[in-house]
């Protein structure tokens, strides 16, 4: 693929919101981060195809990107399920029961931490502080927040997302 | 100067450094692992912990990092203090959690830093019980072996190739205990640097790849001091030996030249010497043609035979000064002839004419990093004189430097002096026939035909200094723009370089560059002028001269003049018919290393040494002559080419004509052409501290009996070496504290590794102990501070005009167009397939597309296409040197598409060396 198609493996949606962040930037590299949530809005996970086009239209090398792209969890660069759940384990959370809670929702989704479903509905992950101590256990379902999680409330709560 | 004390010593160490720096220029030991002399600290691996007191009273201290931690006068730390011993052994303790000790496995084992440290801080017991973590590995290509298993995550790889080498393509995966260095995937690491990571990791992550299809432990490796054949830089190295196999190169420091890092066409290049193509026995062609090995002394009668019919004696720039001033000696100055093809001479002899001339510093390495501004014009130092690559990469860090000055942040602060510069480079710019692969830091780059890059010289000059002419030369938009910004850059610098040398085949590039440095000088700044020829001694055998162009003696030996041709291949010298002429009417006396198409036409063969079967001199691109050393005495009938001339010389007269030793040869030679070349090494008798030789072995050289016992269990006497201060043994001593040419290997107490090297420095970075070796043969005129006395050229060429016809101008690549590495199995993977650049509309009008062949007349082969984006409309780079493609004349040809192409691949298509 030349440079331009490999380009073009993004969308023009995704390469005009790219733009706009690399336009408040210094320079283009600067725009690496975003340039990843981006096509990670879109697709749901970074594919080493995206990876080598966001690389191309920053201009730096996929190798230096890939460096950003797993350095960070929130980063996708496996397929991941059309949500993703992600439990707390940290230490209020911890106190709070969430190693059985952990387990719990492994068992009611049945997969391991770092799995996804078969229907690919979840994927499950464990998670720093969510800063939301005071309403430990939480968990976080995309982007939104969850607390006081009990094993009992799982089927209300995971049913909420298709 | 500042004072300091440290566990109640006072030291005078230099300000301005960081702590770790500063005690081990003591001579002190202090574990470390992310810091590196050449890059700086980033404070990451938490290795070098010291105890600082506030004062005379504290008692307590606080532990700190010595290498972020600035020296200031009267500062007090403890090394020895326990906590700071405590917190050492506890990160080795924690850094070893998932590394996998396998030592016993490891090629890294034996001169592993991580061992050394491991020992020095005295973490001796295992606790840790769990399970560590694994990789997979990746293949990086033919000259770097991964196990990412062992890394500890000190970073240094990545600072070095991508903060140092500048390459793109290694990068630090994942974050905490999961991190990963490697490639984003499979591959052959791009950078021709990447060979530096061997010696830059710590542990056995990255190591020397062909080295590890064979191979030996360092304790049983047989080293000597030598320099590296591959170009006209002269990086010193230790080739390594163990059953008559050279097993490997590493870098040898040296304080001026290459520093702590050598290229890869000097760490890969040298398997050569193993190669099947070696030429091992004496041997004569009979009557009918056939070869036959004749056995030296009939040979050598043969040859006798050959030098009494009125032999031109053809030497060689990549055979010793030695070798060449033996040659020239038995044929008579008048009959001989240096090797270098016409053009290569007469560009040589006006290099060396200007550096002569003076007006401005010729500089070394150090120097080149050290400028503040560069031009280079026309040569594509990448590909011809590698290190001088990455040097430049190291100036255009300058800026950075003065900005962190003004901010002050120390310059080793290497975190610290990135971030705050950012993006910001020194003045770099390039004037090239094609892109190069140090573009990407180039401020403005700039194509044209070689005479237009003369010209763009020649008005830089003039712009500087109107006294230069060049009033009159016309140059494009883009020209005109290039002209002014590098007039702007380096008339505002101190310490501006211009550099350039003999690639191009084009005298007017080397006046223009000259003229550039001497208006400088004029002006009032301190230029620097660095002209690089194309080969090891290239300067040397011209500095030795001699009465017969290459023409000359070709067309005498056309007239049936008998000729010996020592280490030259002449079908890559001269006009192919030319030279089949001359090899088909002449009688040849061949001494070389390896077959070759001149060889093929021997009447009688001799095997040459390579240079690490003997002893000899190199001179660099600076005039720098530098000796290199016997490691291993070779098998068969290979013999040094001066051993075989001094035998012919003394069957021609027995009173005495040749020489009974290198030594002997090496001071009839200082006599007859430059003193210097008697004092650059020391003699054979020299001895070290308490009168002992220098062991080219390691104390701990194990098998002497064991690797020849199934000959026989009676281990012979080693050889006693007449020649050298060195033994083929493990006897005497290597202290450092010896001449600084005279360092066979580095090892110290504690210190198996690499590191050691700090132990045989002056000061960390600096000179060595014994002075760093080497002298330059040229030095600039006396008077050359007066720049008005300095020659002017005056004749500006005409602009090159695009025809029908391509011009031919040369280009090279790094792993291909030397003759000897090209043979190294490790380069020959490298190595691109034989390729001519083209513009892109240029390869439209000849209806080709990249990967296409072209030939034409006088290319001997057929090329495949590459597009270059630089290389003007109307004119062809074609590939120098590969190994099958004979020498090609510059001028115009006609370019015609091959159509029965079938691309010849190289060793990874992917990755053209030549960017
Ligand atoms: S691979 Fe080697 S140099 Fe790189 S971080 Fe690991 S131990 Fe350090
Ligand atoms: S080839 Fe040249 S630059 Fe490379 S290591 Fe050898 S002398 Fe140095
Ligand atoms: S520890 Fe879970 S939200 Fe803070
Ligand atoms: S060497 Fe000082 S922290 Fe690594």
């Amino acid at each position: 693929m030349s440079e331009t198609e490999l380009v073009h493996v993004l969308s023009g949606e995704e390469i005009a919101e790219i733009e706009a962040e690399i336009a408040h930037l210094p320079d283009r590299e600067s725009a690496a981060i975003d340039a990843l949530m981006i096509v990670q809005k879109h697709r749901g996970w970074v594919s080493d195809t995206s990876l080598h086009a966001i690389a191309r239209l920053l201009g730096m090398s996929s190798d230096a990107l890939d460096s950003i792209a797993t350095f960070y969890n929130l980063i996708f660069r496996q397929p991941v399920g059309r949500h993703v759940a992600m439990v707390c384990d940290s230490v209020s959370c911890y106190v709070m029961g969430a190693d059985g809670l952990g387990k719990a929702i492994q068992e009611y989704l049945g997969i391991a931490f770092g799995g996804t479903t078969d229907d690919d509905r979840f994927t499950l992950l464990p998670i720093v502080c969510l800063g939301a101590c005071d309403k430990a256990p939480t968990m976080m379902i995309d982007d939104e927040l969850i607390e006081n999680v009990t094993a009992e409330r799982l089927g209300e709560i995971f049913g909420r997302f298709e | 100067m500042a004072t300091i004390n440290v566990d109640g010593q006072q030291y005078e160490v230099k300000e301005g450094q960081n702590l770790l720096h500063a005690v081990l220029s003591q001579q002190l030991n202090l574990p470390y692992f992310c810091w590196h002399p050449a890059m700086g600290s980033v404070g990451a691996c938490r290795q070098c912990a010291i105890i600082q007191y506030a004062d005379e009273d504290d008692e307590r201290g606080r532990l700190g990092m010595a290498c972020m931690t600035d020296v200031v006068d009267g500062m007090r730390i403890s090394i020895a203090a326990p906590q700071a011993a405590d917190f050492r052994e506890s990160v080795i303790e924690w850094l070893m959690e998932n590394h996998p000790h396998d030592c016993p496995v490891c090629e890294e084992g034996g001169e592993c830093h991580l061992q050394d440290m491991t020992v020095m801080t005295g973490h001796s017991v295992r606790k840790y019980r769990g399970t560590k973590r694994t990789w997979e590995n990746q293949n990086l290509g033919p000259f770097i072996g991964h196990e990412m298993n062992r890394c500890i995550t000190c970073f240094r790889c990545v600072r070095y190739y991508r903060d140092y080498a500048g390459g793109t393509d290694l990068s630090a995966f994942g974050s905490r205990s999961r991190m990963y260095f490697g490639r984003s995937e499979d591959g052959p690491l791009e950078s021709e640097f990447s060979g530096n990571l061997v010696e830059v990791c710590p542990t056995g992550v990255f190591t020397d790849k062909p080295f590890a299809t064979h191979y030996t432990r360092k304790w049983d490796l047989q080293s000597a001091p030598s320099v590296c054949p591959g170009c006209a830089v002269g990086c010193n190295v230790f080739p390594s030996e163990r059953y008559g196999v050279l097993k490997r190169v590493q870098n040898r420091y040296h304080g001026e030249v290459n520093g702590y890092f050598l290229c890869d066409r000097g760490r890969f290049g040298s398997h050569f010497i193993n190669s099947d193509q070696r030429i091992r026995h004496a041997g004569i062609r009979a009557e009918d043609g056939v070869f036959e090995a004749s056995g030296a002394s009939n040979a050598i009668a043969e040859a006798v035979k050959l030098v009494t019919m009125d032999a031109v004696g053809i030497g060689s720039p990549r055979a010793s000064f030695e070798a060449n001033f033996a040659l020239k000696k038995l044929v008579g100055e008048e009959r001989f002839c240096t090797g270098l093809g016409d053009n290569e001479a007469m560009l040589i002899e006006l290099a060396l004419s200007i550096q002569r001339e003076g007006g401005a510093r010729t500089p070394s390495l150090t120097d080149v990093e050290a400028a503040d501004a560069i031009l280079i014009l026309g040569e594509d130092v990448l590909n011809t004189a590698p290190r001088i690559a990455l040097a430049v990469r190291q100036a255009v860090r300058a800026e950075a430097f003065t900005m962190a000055q003004e901010a002050g942040i120390p310059g080793w602060q290497d975190a610290g002096v990135r971030g705050h510069a950012q993006q910001a480079l020194s003045p770099l710019f390039i004037a090239s026939v094609a892109t190069t692969r140090i573009d990407d830091v180039a401020s403005a780059t700039w194509g044209g035909a070689p005479q237009d890059i003369a010209r763009v010289g020649a008005a830089i000059a003039h712009g500087i200094d109107p006294t230069y002419a060049a009033a009159d030369v016309e140059l494009s938009a883009a020209g005109i723009d290039f002209m002014h910004q590098v007039i702007a850059a380096l008339g505002s610098a101190k310490r501006p370089l211009i550099v350039s040398g003999t690639g191009t085949g084009d005298p007017d590039v080397l006046r223009a560059a000259a003229n550039v440095a001497w208006a400088l000088k004029a002006k009032g700044s301190d230029p620097a002028l660095l002209l690089s020829p194309l080969e090891a001694n290239s300067y040397g055998v011209a500095l030795l001269g001699g009465g017969l162009s290459m023409s000359d003696a070709l067309d005498a030996m056309t007239g049936g003049s008998a000729a010996i041709v020592m280490e030259n291949d002449l079908y890559r010298r001269g006009d192919a018919q030319r030279v089949s002429a001359a090899c088909s009417e002449s009688k040849m006396l061949v001494l070389d290393i390896l077959e070759n198409e001149t060889a093929e036409h021997a009447t009688v063969l001799l095997p040459a040494s390579t240079y690490a079967e003997c002893t000899g001199t190199y001179v660099n691109y600076e005039t720098r002559a530098q000796r290199f050393y016997q490691v291993f005495e070779p098998d068969d009938e290979i013999r040094p080419a001066w051993r075989w001339i001094s035998d012919i010389a003394d069957a021609l007269d027995s009173s005495g004509a040749g020489w009974a030793n290198i030594n002997v040869l090496i001071e009839e030679c200082a006599k007859a052409t430059h003193a210097a070349l008697a004092t650059i090494s020391p003699p054979s008798d020299y001895r070290v501290e308490g009168g002992t030789r220098i062991p080219r072995q390691p104390h701990r050289y194990s098998g002497r009996t064991a690797m020849r016992a199934q000959i026989s269990v009676h281990e012979p006497k080693a050889t006693v070496d007449d020649e050298t201060p060195f033994n083929y043994s493990m006897e005497g001593q290597n202290l450092g504290t010896q001449d600084g040419a005279a360092v066979p290997f580095v090892w110290s107490p504690g210190w198996n590794s690499n590191q050691s090297v700090f132990k045989f420095q002056q000061e960390v970075g600096g000179a060595l102990l014994g002075g760093d070796p080497g002298a330059l043969l040229v030095a600039p005129a006396p008077d050359s501070g007066d720049a008005s006395r300095a020659t002017k050229f005056q004749e500006v060429p005409d602009a090159f005009v695009a025809t029908e016809a391509f011009l031919v101008v040369p280009v090279h690549a790094i792993f291909g167009s030397d003759e000897l590495s090209n043979a190294s199995w490790p380069i020959v993977e490298r190595m691109p397939a034989p390729f001519a650049l083209l513009n892109v509309a240029d390869a439209k009008r000849l209806g080709v597309q990249a990967g296409a062949g072209i030939s034409g007349p006088g290319l001997g082969a057929s090329f495949e296409v590459l597009i270059d984006d630089r290389i003007p409309a109307g004119m062809v780079g074609v590939v120098h040197g590969l190994p099958g493609i004979r020498a090609i004349a510059a001028g115009r040809i006609d370019l015609s598409v091959d159509p029965d192409f079938i691309r010849r691949p190289g060793g990874h298509p992917d990755v053209i060396a030549r960017g």
